[in-house]
């Protein structure tokens, strides 16, 4: 089976249909994806499946990955957090890292660089690079796709020198836009239903994954997988777990996640979580290693409720795998969240610990509602959140970028 | 000869923010004709969950996020297809909402929980390689037509066609008498209110409905 049939299989034959009609407009168009890491991360996650599957649909895709140094690497992560609004900034030696990295990035990939019609840069890390082209005929593609909506000021000033000269750029949502002298499209990020984190399980596997992590699979289970972060609010999770416990003597609450071995904050976050949790035997702590997708697949597909409690978020794509596993999801009432999470259909959106549990009762009560919820909630993913949608995002905006900047393009 | 189109709906950010009604009044003036398109148009592209209340962006953003239900009543009932252009739309837009501002001075200190973000939009239009050379052609043809095939020729057409119609309608008219009462049906469907996969199901029953010879859907 091609890799499309499988796409068609979960996404729909009309989803992968319609993309094999976009992209017929841009067939064999040379189309290169450059980021920093070829493992590990959101981006590197859906360029993966990503490329495979715009060269089964007859694009000339590749993916080119950067070559960095550790203050290269320790520059790019300063700049991540201050475009996320913390306020830091590198020094001068640091930006010149940064600039060395991409000078030598872009003597490497001249050739390559210089001969696509479309480049996709994602991110700060490899923003520079199109420093060195200024003879370039293709069209350059910046994607951000971290919350620049309020950046430390210094980092976004510096940041613009290098992207204000793309052709476009890619924001995830309308509210992370920065004004920049090119079209901004929008463009919310995906998941892959075919990949570990997303695809179908044995229920036997799943069974047994979550056994390991603690969870009876024959009592209610709500599940938190993220990162162990403030924002992210495990212990508001803990608060609501309690509240509604009395109510629900049989529940069980798992917060699973990774990040705190190469973070000092996260380590900081799962020591106050493992403190609030205590000796409660129906909570489980699960620090994750990285990549571990098949885990975190695994006790979704476990979970009666799929939780994603943040008090600041950009796009969730917790939430969205949520949905892809019919789970209905509590969320915070911030960010992205508030676009995926509709209440009463695909979940609720709550703003404190007592409305998380209110919510926790609410689902745990009536398990055809939940179950309901949880089939609309699949199939607003297969329609808004797959990698199917993004590609054709990226075709579309392909073949506006190739034929010029009017309202309506006929292209044939 | 009928042949089907299809099209891919890109949005662009304009970062043009509006948190009161002043600044979407200001909004609206200023930017370009394609947000209003967008803003009217190109929800009914997205999933919908349950009834549809308020048919553009800023009518459910007035009730939802200001929580004015007078003025978000009065932008939902404006329909988008009965404007010759979307100057005129504008221009209406406009007024509603400074009439209700002028007799209730209150809407200027409202402020939004969620700011409304300006959006414009580029189609990509393309043929889609199936052709129909009669109604019963056609009418074959619909149930596999996509949802955003639909969107061009029934919706989107009532924009781009100068008398308004929708292209199915407007094809048939080079047909004869008989199929006059199928376009007077057509014309009857009110799309605003359900999804396009339920659209498309209409559009199959009314076809069947109306042409001799097709087994009923």
């Amino acid at each position: 089976m091609t890799l499309l049939e499988r796409y068609a299989e979960v996404a729909g034959r009309d989803v992968v249909e319609h993309l094999r009609q976009l992209a017929g407009l841009l067939k064999g168009a040379r189309v290169v994806h450059v980021n920093a890491t070829a493992t590990g991360g959101g981006v590197a996650e859906i360029l993966a499946p990503l490329i495979p599957l715009s060269r089964e649909l007859g694009l000339d895709a590749r993916w080119e990955v950067l070559d960095g140094t550790p203050e290269f690497f320790a520059c790019t992560k300063l700049m991540h957090n201050a475009i996320q609004g913390k306020r830091a900034a590198p020094d001068e030696q640091a930006l010149r890292a940064y600039e060395e990295v991409n000078a030598g990035n872009a003597a490497r990939l001249t050739g390559v660089l210089n001969d696509a019609e479309f480049v996709f840069v994602h991110d700060p890390q490899p923003a520079a690079l199109i420093r060195h082209f200024s003879k370039r005929s293709g069209h350059w593609i910046w994607r951000c796709h971290i919350d620049a909506s309020h950046p430390d000021s210094r980092v976004w000033r510096y940041l613009q020198t290098h992207v204000a000269g793309y052709d476009a750029s890619v924001f995830s949502l309308p509210a992370f836009v920065r004004a920049l002298p090119h079209r901004s499209y929008v463009i919310p990020p995906a998941i892959d239903p075919l990949g570990d984190k997303n695809r179908d399980l044995p229920d036997e596997q799943v069974r047994s994954i979550c056994e390991r992590n603690g969870l009876d699979m024959n009592r209610p289970r709500i599940v938190q997988i993220s990162r162990f972060d403030w924002f992210k609010d495990p212990l508001g999770v803990i608060a609501a777990y309690r509240i509604a416990k009395p109510f629900l003597p049989e529940l069980q609450l798992l917060l699973a996640g990774g990040g705190a071995s190469d973070d000092p904050e996260g380590v900081e976050v799962l020591r106050a979580v493992r403190e609030e949790a205590g000796d409660d035997p129906d909570i489980h702590v699960a620090d994750l290693p990285p990549g571990d997708n098949v885990t975190v697949n695994a006790l979704q597909r476990g979970a009666d409720i799929v939780v994603q409690k943040s008090l600041r978020e950009g796009f969730g794509l917790t939430v969205a795998e949520g949905f892809w596993k019919g789970r209905p999801v509590i969320g915070g009432d911030t960010g992205g969240i508030r676009l995926q999470v509709v209440d009463h259909h695909t979940g609720f959106l709550v703003a404190s610990a007592e409305g998380a549990a209110l919510r926790i009762r609410y689902l745990l009560h009536d398990d055809a509602r939940r179950q309901r919820m949880g089939e609309k909630a699949r199939e607003f993913a297969r329609r808004s959140f797959l990698l199917t949608r993004q590609l054709r995002e990226y075709l579309t905006l392909m073949v506006a970028l190739q034929r010029g900047a009017e309202e309506r393009i006929g292209a044939d | 000869m009928f042949v089907v189109r299809d099209c891919a709906v890109i949005a662009i950010a304009t970062a043009r923010q509006a948190n009161t009604v002043s600044e979407l009044l200001d909004g609206i003036a200023a930017s370009p004709p394609e947000s209003l398109y967008y803003h009217f148009w190109t929800g009914l592209l997205q999933m919908r969950f349950g009834e549809r209340e308020y048919n553009n962006d800023f009518a459910g953003w007035v009730a939802h996020q200001l929580h004015e239900r007078r003025l978000a009543e009065r932008l939902a009932v404006i329909d988008p297809t009965g404007f010759p252009d979307l100057e005129v739309l504008r221009g209406t837009l406009m007024d509603t909402i400074q009439s209700e501002i002028d007799v209730d001075a209150r809407l200027l200190w409202l402020r939004a929980t969620t700011p409304f973000d300006f959006i414009r939009s580029q189609i990509v239009t393309f043929d889609s390689g199936r052709r129909a050379r009669t109604p019963e052609e056609l009418a074959a043809l619909l149930p596999e037509l996509s949802v955003e095939s639909l969107f061009y020729h029934f919706i989107d057409a009532r924009r781009r066609e100068p008398l308004g119609g929708d292209d199915f309608s407007l094809w048939l008219n080079n047909f004869d008498h008989a199929v006059r009462p199928l376009i007077d049906a057509l014309a009857a469907i009110d799309y605003y209110f359900g999804s396009l996969e339920e659209l498309r199901t209409t559009l199959a029953r009314t076809f069947s409905r109306h042409l001799p010879g097709l087994e009923s859907l």
